[in-house]
């Protein structure tokens, strides 16, 4: 308080203000341009949400809610139904959760905890070099090289293994050996969002202040307790980000799946069987389609966006409650 | 004197360059390889370049109900009446032929024979294993494994897909009112693979299995392939010669626009899935220099481009369909009614 009365009882001098102006211009006009970029992130959001809907909306006029729960896809009799696609993407990407997350916090505590300095740097290198390679490198590698590998030694034995007992032999069973489908497309995926999340959460845990590990040791923990008790919880909010960044991205993603998902429009009660995912789909249709397919395949399109939007919201939310405590 | 030269240059200046003007054209991809071939001889020869996008079948004939394209180019021949609607004059150009691939250790290519009511049947999930009796029945002595078939088909809309469905349609009642004839269809059984690249690695893979490809990607990769029993009852081998004896006993003008199948064609020789790739024009476009040039184009390829094309084992029509196509080009005119071509 007395400071402000100090500085009214000072005279004003006109100089400073004199040399604030043209600053004062600046920021004005910075203010307004970078709103106007964070505008067009609205605008542009906005413009491809509506026009997903009016391209879509034929479709969802016409079969209505049986949209999203019918299983048919057949352009002969104009039939379109996006529940496999559905199922096919949420499966693939919670198979790719599975895989991926355990593996990329393994590989981010080994790097800021374990690793030796010496072999720190080309491990983190080579993982950011994994981000960079292009999706339709992981789906021909998928094709070409998995696949084959993964029909000859997992697939096989598998369903030699599990044939005839109930449940297991439904799920794990695949009546053609093929090596392409929603598991393949899972660990393809988990391949893929693994380097996203790894090297977010090494980040991220290289920002912990050192004193707070030290300390813990201080008193005597286990590495396993400075991770679990100290590490962790830290870094908790950021992780979950990272985990959703990776999950959006095995959501959406169309050509490495579209290689190794097998590419059928049906539902299957076994995850070794093919299937095909909201993206496949719409890169494998899209060329050809006309009127209603198209407006459909832009339904298809529409139910991903929301699909993705509903996850995003989920991660806020448990960001916001991880942050509470 | 000197000034009227200069803009006589000019003016000659930017008629030429309005001459060499490329070609625009787009839509389907299976002929996409002869196009280009010939573009480049095309240009060589005349000048004039040909700018074609191999966006799908479906692309192409919606860029051509745009109008913002001179030619769309499509696998599958659209129907009579959709061509009035849209007042399009339809063609062919070449035509190719589809084979089954197959990989079945211990059968050699070409020794295997099928039916199309067998294709039909496997593809349908009613026919699961190699050893089925159906399929000894037209095998003889050839030793079939006891193994589950695995049919692979195209996951990308195709017009590939759209030949080999017309010709299952033909030859089966059951698979015509059950699944149908299209780019894609509801396949009940099977994995599907995208393109010919796609279908063929599948096929590679996959033991036991047999998928569909076009008969060039066939030769070029090598591919093991099954023969089947064509209208008269033989068992021809897939070559350019089969497939032209398709094309020789078919009726062209039973359909508008040449839009017919020649899938399950007589002849004791004839290929059972063949068929013609297309192209649809304007009857009366908006630029009708624009469609003169590619009418120009397509007639000189006619002219000059069977050996390219058969270069490319893609088979090049007989020669009197061709006149028949160059009459059918009267029907496109300019405004004031006369034909372009």
């Amino acid at each position: 308080m007395t400071a402000v009365t100090d500085m009214t009882s000072i005279p004003a001098a006109p100089k400073p203000v004199a040399r604030r102006t043209p600053k004062a211009t600046f920021d004005v006009v910075f203010r307004n341009a970078s709103f106007l970029a964070a505008l067009l992130v609205l605008a542009l959001l906005a413009g491809i949400m509506l026009s997903m809907i009016v391209g879509g909306w034929p479709a969802f006029r016409e079969f209505g809610l049986g949209f999203i729960t019918s299983s048919v896809w057949d352009t002969q009799n104009e039939q379109y139904g996006a529940w496999p696609a559905i199922v096919g993407t949420l499966s693939t990407a919670l198979i790719a959760l599975v895989i991926g997350v355990p593996l990329s916090l393994g590989i981010a505590v080994f790097l800021t905890q374990l690793a030796p300095p010496w072999f720190k740097k080309p491990v983190a290198t080579a993982i950011e070099l994994l981000a960079a390679v292009p999706s339709i490198i992981y789906g021909m590698w998928g094709l070409f090289v998995f696949a084959p590998l993964f029909a000859a030694y997992v697939q096989i034995p598998l369903s030699n293994l599990v044939e005839g007992i109930p449940v297991v032999g439904t799920i794990l069973y695949s009546r053609s050996p093929s090596g392409l489908g929603i598991f393949t497309a899972g660990i393809i995926l988990a391949f893929m969002i693994v380097p996203f999340i790894a090297s977010i959460t090494r980040d991220m845990l290289e920002q912990i202040p050192s004193v707070l590990r030290e300390s813990a040791y201080g008193i005597g923990a286990t590495t396993w307790e400075v991770v679990r008790h100290v590490l962790v919880p830290q870094a908790g909010v950021s992780i979950i980000g990272a985990i959703m960044l990776g999950l959006g991205r095995a959501l959406g993603e169309t050509m490495a799946v579209t290689f190794v998902v097998g590419n059928a429009n049906r539902l299957s009660a076994s995850i070794l069987d093919p299937g095909s995912t909201i993206a496949s789909r719409i890169a494998n249709e899209f060329n050809e389609a006309l009127g209603l397919q198209l407006n459909s395949l832009i339904a298809l399109g529409c139910i991903l966006f929301f699909v993705t939007f509903v996850v995003l919201v989920i991660a806020r939310l448990l960001v916001a409650r991880v942050k509470k405590f | 004197m000197r000034k009227i030269l200069v803009l006589a240059a000019v003016a000659a200046g930017i008629a030429g360059s309005a001459q060499a003007a490329d070609i625009t054209g787009a839509g389907a991809t299976f002929p996409f390889p002869i196009y280009s071939k010939w573009a480049e001889a095309y240009q060589k020869a005349t000048g004039t370049g040909l700018n074609y996008q191999s966006i799908g079948s479906g692309g192409g004939i919606r860029q051509i109900k745009a109008k913002t394209v001179a030619f769309g180019a499509s696998d599958a021949p659209l129907k009579g009446e959709d061509l009035a609607k849209d007042g399009l004059v339809q063609f062919p150009t070449v035509m190719g032929g589809v084979v089954p691939a197959v990989n079945i250790a211990g059968v050699e290519p070409g020794k295997l024979k099928l039916s199309g009511d067998v294709l039909a049947g496997i593809y349908m999930g009613e026919i699961k294993k190699w050893n089925d009796p159906k399929i000894v029945a037209l095998n003889g002595d050839l030793k079939l494994p006891d193994a589950n078939i695995n049919p692979v088909y195209r996951s990308d809309g195709s017009g590939t897909t759209f030949v080999f469905t017309d010709y299952l349609s033909k030859v089966s009642a059951e698979w015509k009112s059950k699944i149908g004839n299209n780019t894609s269809v509801q396949w009940p059984v099977g994995i599907g693979g995208k393109g010919n690249e796609g279908v063929s690695a599948s096929v590679k893979q996959v033991a036991n299995s047999i998928g569909y490809v076009e008969y060039a990607y066939a030769k070029q990769n090598k591919l093991s392939y099954a023969l089947i029993k064509n209208h008269d009852g033989n068992f021809p081998m897939p070559t350019i010669e089969a497939f032209q004896a398709a094309a020789a006993n078919a009726n062209w003008k039973e359909q508008p626009g040449f839009g017919i199948s020649l899938n399950n064609q007589k002849g004791k020789d004839a290929w059972p899935i063949t068929s013609a790739t297309f192209i649809l024009v304007h009857a009366k476009p908006e630029k009708p220099e624009e469609v003169q040039a590619a009418l120009k184009f397509f007639d000189w390829a006619y002219k000059n481009g069977d050996k390219l094309a058969s270069d490319l084992d893609y088979v090049p029509l007989p020669s009197n369909v061709k006149d028949e196509i160059r009459t059918a080009w009267k029907g496109v005119t300019d405004n004031s009614g006369k034909p372009i071509f």
